[in-house]
């Protein structure tokens, strides 16, 4: 009962150099040249579940991401943890999409794959950090979907149960497959690439997709990328967080008595 | 008449907090564009909350009371919503970001091909070339920037908002409305993704987002003996303990406790930062407190940028200190 499954990742900025990307005051644009890229880490932890999916039932892990085509490097790590064959999504056309279009272009991508039983995704990047886009992409590909997955139990090739983290607690969902589930980091730890396994990657697939791949299976180019997508960046500006700090300063038991008393006075106890 | 949507979201029958901070905003935003403001409301026996939407504003309730709807259900709350939603055809709808609503809204927004905005930290209307536009803002790179994003041709404009980011208003029990109960109109083979329980979970139990103290650490403490100080600190001064994502991710605190950009955003009336220095990524999680204050032995720590009240020191010196004066304060803890 081999079960075929589909991950979708990303490469996304690296959140330790978020501090480092600027505005250009004059055009109103983001200044992010130089900035380090990793594969979203959530993603990581969905390879991670599907190659241990594959290691207890049998079966194939195919990558998917779309992007640039140095995102073909986040696909390497993955075929080099494990996965089997890797598919990138990659046009011009499909630049500036926002979730409901990436969403649109990637069931294109799941399309061309072909065979699944299951696709999973991390619950969300820490770039838009937005987490829409596995629900998105289950509606156009008309299946169930869940998110905030902290553990997948499968059943068989058919049906699993998950459980769904809530604020309180959690859910357990039972979903028949194929469906799209979505994981939160905390659902396994993932392996790091070997040395052979990095040997290996360079021999497996690696499919190069399209706009035109995607148009013949029927989608429409007017959906994808920027002119597909429903939302705009109408203007991005500095944070303005500031505060005027009062420092308080003394012996330690000195400092601690003047703060209890300024609590006091703003109200804050 | 241009309609606002609140999809309220209740729990066990009780409505969350998050929906009605939202219906105050639509209240706000419907005077802007002289629109109304309507809730949807999903579940089962869930009648009683319809009247308290209408206590907190909503003109209108669309009430869909069913036995399948009990527990949240992927694949039927985003049916009927979108559905609901093609019919009244509204401007705008607001979903609460809880694990539910960032589940909900995107499948929704899918449904109706519509834009939709996640984490808004604020939301108003301008005229854009002579159209009423949803101006809502989001932070960018880890709070670094503020993104304003509108969705110029689409309707519904689609945005989800944290729990605490917006006020709650107060309810009037004056305030009339409509309730109308819709027929839920699925059934049990429409569901292949079926919840079947909830189960509690202490480790996954508070809600940070309500507490009116909170004490924060950073990585800082780690060199300082760890989180004992700061646990004790909390208790001292009846507040809940959380921390930013190093701290998360050296095990010091659950990931429900983790405060900032990729983590929970919190506005207590206090809030103290013990020894993280103060990363935009993690100060854009509190920056609505009342009063912050900054402990940190490091006094170029960008931290006192944030903060009321600063204190530079070593933490093992100033932290007991702090402890002894809260407990003078309350000398039951």
């Amino acid at each position: 009962m081999p079960i075929d499954i589909i991950v979708c990742i990303k490469q996304v900025p690296d959140p330790e150099y978020f501090d480092k990307i600027t505005l250009d005051s004059a055009t109103g644009t983001i200044r992010r040249t130089g900035i380090p890229v990793i594969t979203n880490p959530a993603d990581r932890h969905a390879v991670e579940e599907a190659l241990r999916i594959r290691e207890e039932f049998g079966g194939s892990v195919t990558v998917l991401t779309m992007g640039p085509p140095q995102a073909r490097k986040s696909i390497d790590e993955a075929l080099a943890m494990g996965a089997d064959r890797g598919a990138l999504l990659c046009d011009q056309v499909f630049a500036g999409a926002d979730t409901l279009s990436t969403a649109y272009i990637l069931s294109g991508g799941i399309n061309l794959i072909g065979r699944y039983d299951l696709i999973l995704c991390g619950n969300e990047t820490v770039d838009g950090s937005t987490g829409q886009v596995p629900a998105q992409l289950s509606e156009f590909l008309g299946l169930p979907h869940t998110t905030h997955a902290r553990r997948i139990d499968m059943i068989d090739d058919r049906r699993a149960v998950i459980e769904r983290v809530v604020e309180n607690g959690y859910l357990r969902v039972e979903m028949e497959l194929p469906a799209v589930v979505a994981v939160l980091k905390r659902i396994n730890t993932y392996r790091l690439p070997t040395v052979m396994g990095i040997m290996e990657a360079s021999q497996k697939e690696v499919l190069e997709l399209g706009c035109s791949a995607c148009e013949s299976l029927g989608m429409n180019s007017c959906d994808m990328g920027l002119e597909g997508s429903p939302t705009r960046v109408a203007e991005v500006f500095e944070s303005p967080q500031r505060r005027r700090v009062e420092m308080l300063t003394g012996e330690p038991q000195e400092i601690a008595k003047q703060l209890v008393r300024r609590l006091h006075q703003l109200d804050a106890l | 008449m241009k309609e606002i949507v609140v999809w309220a979201e209740q729990k066990e029958n009780r409505l969350q907090p998050v929906s009605l901070e939202l219906l105050e905003k639509a209240r706000e935003l419907s005077d802007q564009i002289n629109g109304s403001v309507v809730a949807v409301l999903m579940g089962h026996q869930c009648r009683p909350q319809a009247d308290e939407l209408i206590h907190y504003g909503a003109s209108r309730v669309f009430c869909v009371d069913d036995p399948c709807l009990s527990f949240y259900q992927s694949d039927l709350y985003p049916k009927i919503l979108a559905r609901i939603l093609s019919d009244i055809s509204p401007e705008i709808v607001l979903i609460g970001g809880t694990t539910i609503g960032m589940d909900l809204a995107p499948r929704v927004a899918a449904k109706l091909r519509t834009g939709l905005t996640a984490h808004c930290v604020n939301l108003n209307i301008e005229t854009i070339d002579g159209k009423d536009q949803l101006i809502q803002v989001v932070p960018g790179w880890g709070g670094n920037m503020l993104v304003k994003i509108i969705c110029p041709e689409r309707r519904p404009q689609m945005a989800t908002v944290r729990p605490g980011v917006m006020e709650m208003g107060k309810p009037d029990k004056n305030r009339r409305g409509v309730v109308i109960p819709v027929a839920a109109g699925v059934s049990e083979k429409d569901i292949k993704s079926k919840t079947i329980e909830f189960i509690r979970d202490s480790s996954e139990d508070i809600s940070i987002e309500e507490a009116d103290i909170i004490v924060s650490g950073g990585f800082g403490l780690d060199s300082a003996g760890g989180f004992a100080l700061i646990e004790e600190l909390a208790r001292a001064i009846r507040g809940e303990v959380a921390g930013t994502r190093p701290a998360f991710d050296q095990g010091y605190i659950p990931e429900f406790r983790m405060i900032g950009q990729s983590g929970r955003t919190v506005k207590p009336r206090l809030f103290i930062s013990v020894g993280a220095s103060g990363a935009i990524h993690y100060t854009t999680g509190f920056s609505k407190s009342k009063v912050i204050v900054g402990i940190d032995k490091n006094p170029k720590a960008p931290i006192f940028d944030m903060a009321d009240l600063g204190i530079v020191g070593d933490l093992r010196k100033i932290i007991p200190c702090l402890i002894e004066e809260f407990k003078k304060e309350d000398p039951q803890k």
